[in-house]
């Protein structure tokens, strides 16, 4: 099928602002929006710049807008975005060529949640045991790939750039609901911060972005409940 | 001073978002009931033809009604507020205007509450 691909260009050294350019492509229904990219920049256009590494859905790294929705290149055919497809950045983060951002400022909120386990008692012989019940609490956020797409899709976040975003309060679900974490405090502290948990308004936009269909809000909602209960 | 997290702004350990947040579902909830309430009085039960000075004389004549109103009226007052002081925290980014916003808000709200308030707690019939 005949397409359009319609993207949004930027280089920062020499465009004083961002413009559109067109590439007129013969792809099949079933490529991916990401073999649309390929083919363009291969046969069309070497200056067109864009992330990707996996191709596969899983390291996160193509997530753009595509017909104005967040999304990651490498999962979404053809066939479900029409003849005409518009691909832009990712809102909120400066553009560092075309399609690409610069996440330092994501990365650095993800890190400072500690996504990582923290128990203090020395290790088991084997290793620290959990029920597949203790294991459901968390087990959606486990499946966060850090492409960014929830934070960027957030109408706060493009406000308030001080907002850590859903993809760090998913990372703090992920270790605050996990039976083996004991940082429960820490971790409460760090999202009853003034730009944590608060700042999320239930807008559902990350729900709907999210690659890999994390209930996103519904795990804010649990920090939040976590956090009320605590505090009787 | 320095949040918790990256980015943040700070009031870590504060509880005032957390009681804000628990606040705006138990008014909520609240005032669904008693707005719907109030809806189907004014608007299904009666009408603007039959309210009228009268009407509003023979409702305030015990204190059930004038209790409802006051409720409602706090509630629906500190609601808003508190939504609004929400969204200039998103959009505001600069200090200065964001002191102006809030403090015109606050004025506002209070002027609002107080003319209520005065109003539901002094009204006497005449005639």
């Amino acid at each position: 099928m005949k397409i359009t691909l319609k993207v949004q260009k930027f280089d920062p050294e020499k465009d004083k602002k961002p413009y559109y350019k067109s590439y007129e492509l013969d792809m099949e229904p079933m490529d991916r929006v990401l073999d649309a990219l390929n083919k363009a920049k291969w046969d069309e256009d070497g200056t067109l710049t864009y992330r990707k590494s996996c191709a596969h859905g899983v390291c996160g790294s193509d997530a753009m807008r595509i017909n104005g929705k967040n999304a990651l290149a490498c999962k979404v055919l053809i066939k479900d975005c029409g003849s005409k497809i518009t691909l832009e950045p990712m809102l909120g983060f400066e553009v560092v060529k075309d399609l690409a951002v610069e996440m330092k400022s994501f990365f650095k909120k993800f890190k400072s949640v500690k996504p990582y386990l923290i128990n203090q008692d020395p290790p088991p012989a084997k290793e620290r045991r959990q029920s597949p019940k203790e294991l459901d609490k968390f087990d959606d956020t486990t499946k966060c790939i850090m492409c960014g797409a929830c934070t960027t899709s957030c109408p706060t976040f493009w406000a308030d750039k001080d907002y850590i975003g859903p993809a760090a309060i998913v990372a703090s679900h992920r270790f605050l609901f996990d039976s083996r974490d004991d940082a429960d405090e820490e971790r409460l502290a760090m999202m009853n911060d003034a730009d944590s948990v608060w700042k999320c308004h239930t807008v559902f936009n990350c729900v709907d972005a999210c690659p890999r269909n994390i209930e996103i809000t519904k795990a804010i909602g649990e920090v939040k409940q976590k956090l009320l209960y605590d505090s009787f | 001073m320095q949040g918790n997290v990256a980015g943040g702004r700070g009031r870590p350990q504060d509880k005032f978002e957390l009681r804000a947040w628990f606040f705006m579902r138990i008014s909520g909830v609240i005032l669904a009931v008693l707005a719907i309430g109030h809806l189907f009085i004014m608007h299904v039960f009666n009408s603007i033809e039959n309210i009228d000075y009268q009407f509003v004389v023979e409702r305030w004549k015990t204190p059930f009604w004038r209790t409802y109103d006051f409720v409602m009226l706090v509630l629906a007052m500190m609601h808003g507020t508190n939504g609004i002081r929400v969204l200039i925290g998103d959009y505001v980014r600069s200090p200065g205007k964001k002191l102006f916003a809030l403090s015109s808000l606050y004025t506002l709200s209070f002027i609002i509450l107080a003319l209520g308030a005065i109003i539901l707690f002094t009204f006497k019939a005449v005639g």
